[in-house]
């Protein structure tokens, strides 16, 4: 499975990152090295196993339903790059 | 002896007999780092004004006869700077969030303030825990105090320094794939990660959430088990915290390893090892029979695949994890953002470092639609047989053992070029941390005048055979004594 620079521009995108050419370049070599090495893992037959998501297996973790304290919107706020009325400024979303 | 250096029973009688005052210990440490720290550079960010007046309120409950104190009251303390610390400036060593403030501590902090430690500073490390050399953080390289051209190993480099070049009297880690036994073997220092879900993940900035734990790095065996012994435990806060007893470990330091069946995985002695390095290991490995423990070789059949496994998963759960760096509620926004998406590609482009991204772009390739079943899943699956190679080997024995690393440090800037060849220096490591088992890399002597690191490796949840046969070998050795020439 070869990685193409085309691939390379739609994963940035997917993950929000904005590349530079050189980078693009640089990833796409780099990933495809990997993933060369990646396929290895074919060489076993994994057709019977059961994935391992978590080692310990523990299901439905849960809490009972109770209000707690909780931060306040200063707390909140607190590391915010732009703020505005206690809430988080960003540009518009919709024209 | 530097005080740093002298053993926690004689500290905590000294601070009793009011022969020491805690201001006296944490003088030590910011003398010491004064000292070093421009050749180590092991710190992102000190907290002297407050680790004084912490000190200084801890020597007023001294003078006032305060009788409950365990043996790390009034220790001065290295945070990795992957551990929220409320109020202290947690950067995770990326432009990121080198304005990141926290408004709560993590619950390892939580504890170990309860434990009456100081925090000294917050530690150098790569960034968001993603490398193998302390070479990947974004403020600038920790130097391996045993010889300043070479790295200290990483991610946590800064804290495996430290300890090294008493700095501090202990230091907290992260692992997820070798990251806080790797260092601590290029360091020659003690570094212990815990059974997955024993130690609280809440307040650890998440890299991969399978596979990350806080641990000790120390620089005896003793010590990480009373560390370990105030972070381990059940935290409601983390629903992937195990329900498990913790039991004594520092009641587990016995001496006495006769009669245990040692496990030596002949993948783990292979090619790639350097010779100086087996050679450490063998030492060692006869210094275990003296002490009357057997061992036998064995085999770890998918040791191979261990490496792509894990930057598979890793990297994937990485790319989700990391995807909260969107510049809206925290963390450094790019200036030149014109709208919204604008806000998320410039601030995480800016932001980010060249490995994080790499395996950014790696994770996000591999969970992608078309290519999840081919990569993902199926690295899933090859975790589940590396697993199962372990639990057929502790069907028969106690404990595995073989190097932490394939060599010594490697000079600064040696492997900058070619990410696989820095990621196969984990493959000692990786194997654990896929199965979640816990392990400990003790100093076992040199090779080239730089630390070795033995590795020992145990069942789930038993951190007492672990601590029990690491402190034994430490104890009938010299290895944990020698310090590097700053």
């Amino acid at each position: 499975m070869a990685v193409t620079t085309n691939d390379v521009e739609h994963v940035a995108k997917l993950a929000r990152l904005e590349l530079s050419e050189h980078e693009k370049d640089r990833f796409t070599e780099q990933l495809n090295a990997i993933l060369t090495y990646a396929d290895k893992l074919n060489e076993l037959d994994t057709d019977l196993v059961q994935p391992t998501t978590h080692v310990l297996r523990l299901v439905n973790v849960m809490r009972d339903d109770l209000v707690r304290p909780s931060l306040t919107i200063e707390q909140v706020m607190n590391n915010a790059p732009e703020e505005e009325d206690g809430q988080f400024r960003v540009p518009a979303v919709l024209e | 002896m530097s005080l740093l250096k002298q053993s926690l029973q004689d500290i905590h009688k000294r601070l009793t007999s009011k022969d020491l005052s805690v201001a006296e210990l944490v003088d030590e440490s910011y003398r010491r780092i004064s000292e070093v720290e421009p050749k180590v550079k092991a710190f992102i960010t000190l907290n002297e004004e407050q680790a004084r007046a912490d000190a200084s309120h801890m020597d007023k409950l001294l003078q006032a006869g305060e009788s409950e104190r365990g043996l790390l009251f009034g220790l001065p303390v290295g945070i990795k700077d992957n551990i929220v610390t409320e109020g202290l400036l947690t950067t995770c060593a990326s432009q990121f969030l080198s304005n990141y403030t926290p408004i709560y501590n993590a619950t390892v902090m939580t504890k170990l303030h309860s434990a009456q430690t100081i925090t000294i500073g917050k530690m150098n490390m790569d960034e968001f825990a993603m490398g193998g050399s302390n070479e990947n953080s974004s403020y600038y390289q920790t130097h391996n105090p045993w010889n300043l051209e070479y790295v200290p190993g990483g991610s946590s480099g800064g804290s495996a320094a430290a300890v090294a070049a008493g700095e501090v009297y202990f230091a907290l880690g992260s692992d997820t794939g070798g990251s806080i036994r790797q260092p601590a073997s290029y360091c020659g220092v003690v570094g212990l990660k815990p059974t997955y879900g024993l130690v609280s993940r809440y307040g650890l900035v998440a890299f991969a959430s399978s596979l990350d734990q806080i641990g000790p790095l120390t620089k005896n065996v003793e010590d990480a088990a009373y560390v370990l012994q105030a972070i381990a435990g059940h935290d409601p806060l983390d629903s992937t915290s195990a329900v498990v007893d913790i039991p004594d470990y520092v009641g587990s330091l016995s001496g006495d390893i006769r009669g245990m069946r040692i496990a030596v995985p002949k993948e783990y002695m292979g090619a790639g090892v350097d010779l100086a390095v087996k050679e450490r290991i063998c030492a060692a490995l006869k210094v275990l029979e003296e002490l009357g423990a057997t061992w036998e070789e064995v085999s770890l059949p998918h040791t191979e695949y261990a490496v792509a496994t894990y930057y598979l998963l890793a990297s994937s759960e990485a790319s989700s994890n990391l995807s909260r760096y969107d510049g809206v509620r925290y963390g450094v926004r790019a200036k030149d953002a014109d709208n919204l998406m604008e806000v998320y590609m410039k601030s995480r482009s800016q932001g980010f470092g060249p490995e994080v991204k790499r395996r950014i772009m790696l994770g996000t390739y591999a969970l992608s639609s078309g290519y999840y079943d081919a990569y993902y899943l199926k690295a899933q699956k090859v975790r589940t047989l590396i697993k199962q190679d372990f639990d057929k080997v502790f069907e028969s024995y106690d404990l595995i053992v073989g190097p932490t690393a394939p060599t010594t440090a490697f000079k600064l800037g040696e492997q900058v070029d070619d990410p696989l060849t820095m990621y196969l220096n984990d493959i000692l490591t990786i194997p654990v941390s896929l199965a979640g088992i816990p392990a400990i890399s003790v100093p076992c002597g040199l090779a080239n005048g730089l630390p070795v690191g033995l590795q020992l490796i145990a069942r789930p949840f038993d951190e007492s055979t672990l601590l029990r046969a690491a402190h034994a070998f430490e104890q009938h050795t010299d290895y944990h004594k020698a310090e590097p020439q700053l």
